[in-house]
């Protein structure tokens, strides 16, 4: 089964992969200021310690072709276990243990019905709308730079 | 006769202190912040990034901060640290046309969807040194405009093809292996995707005057830039215990679409084809480059006649990796005491009997003239 009929199949993972993707996008001290804001201090094991590592980021020949490796990057991850045994995933470019293991300790709690509501109103949504932000202002930005043509009728 | 020479242990070390001595520089001069680097140099942060071939814009500037400004020492310090991490896997191809677009050109349609997008660029200025820049660097808040929320910008590649023009691209089996440069040898004939992952990391310099040659008639290119674009993609990865694929954010790349007259061959009418240019980071003269020199190494697929040195892949793939360049040019430096030894010797005895041939060469003529 590949991931993108699981997604269709799925709104939970569609709705989970969703949340990943903010606190990934976040900035450590964004999640960091959210998370402190939660004031919530769940018990958790660490499964798997937060760990630097690579992985190889592939682009397409022509932007739709055979795919082909383009460079490494650095990335981390971690996975930890709330008491009740829900596991919470945290991976993100870059090399910041605090920042995944935030993002795992809230994917696990996104994952308790009684928390959700909770991690979305004071956690994902206020992260995204600071990204939503962030990208509208480069858009406004680059809408600035976009050529009006115009041109010079001669003779007739 | 192998011998074995020690010393040079503390010259060594001093040697490293001096250097790290002129590194700082006068210390009545703040030490470079590693953030003021990959903030304001970003243009180096993104050559080191792509010819290092590790997407991380601190690691580029601890590494431009090592090596004194030097990038592609830099770029050596980045293969080096790549080596201690364990790799994960292999992401999902980036999907470029899904970027948060910050510069978009094409020199070939003027009114296309989405527009020209000049974006953060060099061009169009008209290269005076800023003095005031010199003076205090502040720069001004860039000026905002409404943009339609929804509107999309395709590719320019996709434009022509509903009259099939320009060559699409070709339709590949899903499970087809990606060859990595990393983790085998490249060997010869290297199919398009090692290529396209030699030339990413490849040298900017030496792909430029690459791909500088083509245009100058080695190699014939006859090129547009179809479509450049620079801007943030994000990067998913498929984590096999979960089962799904997690998005790991954001990364900068720069692509580039260059368009090619062909004249069509026995099985192909006459069209456009294509060479493209990937990289991370901002590096416009790198994918320009990158895809005049992926088009001409195209030349066989194409049935092109091969007689210039772009077309010719081994030439090419072998030398464009900085790192291994620098490594066996600059190991000349090092002691080669033993080898210029055994050279000297031989000089000296082919030297002896040269001289010995001469004198009685010499000999026999004067006997011949007292004849």
């Amino acid at each position: 089964m590949t991931a993108s009929s699981l997604k269709e199949q799925s709104p939970e993972i569609a709705a989970r992969q969703s949340a990943m993707g903010i606190l990934a996008k976040a900035s450590a001290q964004d999640l960091a200021e959210t998370w402190k804001n939660l004031s919530l201090e769940p018990n958790y094991t660490v499964i798997r310690p937060a760990e630097i590592g690579l992985v190889m980021v592939r682009g397409r020949a022509g932007g739709t072709g055979a795919p082909f490796n383009m460079c490494e990057a650095t990335v981390t991850r971690c996975v930890i276990a709330l008491d009740d045994g829900t596991t919470g995933f945290g991976q993100a470019l870059g090399r910041d243990k605090q920042k995944v293991l935030q993002a795992a300790l809230v994917d696990a709690l996104w994952q308790q019905s009684e928390h959700r509501d909770l991690i979305e109103t004071k956690v994902l949504q206020p992260l995204a709308s600071t990204q939503e932000q962030a990208e509208n202002e480069t858009r406004a930005e680059v809408a600035a730079t976009k050529v009006d043509f115009f041109t010079m009728v001669r003779g007739e | 006769m192998y011998v074995a020479v020690k010393g040079g242990e503390k010259a060594i070390r001093n040697a490293h202190k001096l250097m790290a001595r002129d590194r700082r520089g006068d210390t009545s001069v703040p030490s470079l912040g590693l953030k003021q680097i990959s903030e304001q140099l970003y243009l180096s942060v993104s050559r080191v990034m792509a010819e290092g071939s590790l997407f991380d814009a601190e690691l580029a500037a601890l590494g431009i901060k090592q090596s004194r400004g030097d990038l592609i020492e830099a770029a050596f310090l980045m293969r080096a640290y790549r080596t201690t991490l364990p790799r994960f896997g292999y992401s999902k191809p980036i999907d470029t046309a899904k970027m948060l677009i910050r510069r978009r050109i094409s020199a070939t349609y003027k009114d296309l969807p989405g527009g020209q997008l000049l974006g953060p660029t060099f061009d169009y200025t008209q290269r005076l040194l800023d003095f005031k820049l010199a003076a205090d660097g502040e720069a001004p808040a860039p000026e905002t405009q409404e943009f339609e929320k929804e509107e999309v910008v395709p590719r320019v590649t996709d434009l022509l093809n509903d009259e099939g023009l320009i060559e699409p691209d070709e339709p590949i089996a899903p499970d087809t292996p990606v060859g990595d440069i990393t983790r085998e040898p490249l060997t010869f004939p290297a199919d398009r995707d090692l290529r396209l992952q030699n030339l990413a990391r490849g040298d900017e310099g030496f792909l430029l005057a690459l791909g500088y040659s083509t245009q100058r008639g080695f190699g014939r290119t006859h090129p547009f830039a179809g479509e450049i674009r620079l801007g943030e993609v994000e990067v998913d990865f498929f984590m096999e215990e979960l089962g799904f694929e997690v998005p790991l954010g954001t990364m900068t790349v720069t692509e580039c679409q260059m368009i090619n007259q062909f004249q069509g061959s026995a099985s192909a009418p006459p069209q456009f084809t294509r060479g493209y240019g990937l990289v991370p980071g901002q590096g416009e003269r790198k994918v320009m480059a990158m895809a005049l020199v992926d088009r001409s190494l195209r030349a066989e697929e194409l049935g092109e006649e091969i007689d210039s040195p772009t077309q010719d892949q081994e030439f090419v793939l072998s030398h464009s990796d900085n790192v291994q360049a620098t490594g066996f040019v600059e190991h000349l430096k090092l002691p080669h005491y033993v080898d210029f030894q055994s050279e000297l010797e031989l000089i000296r005895k082919v030297r002896k009997e040269w001289q010995e041939k001469r004198e009685a060469a010499e000999q026999e003529l004067v006997a011949e003239a007292a004849q």
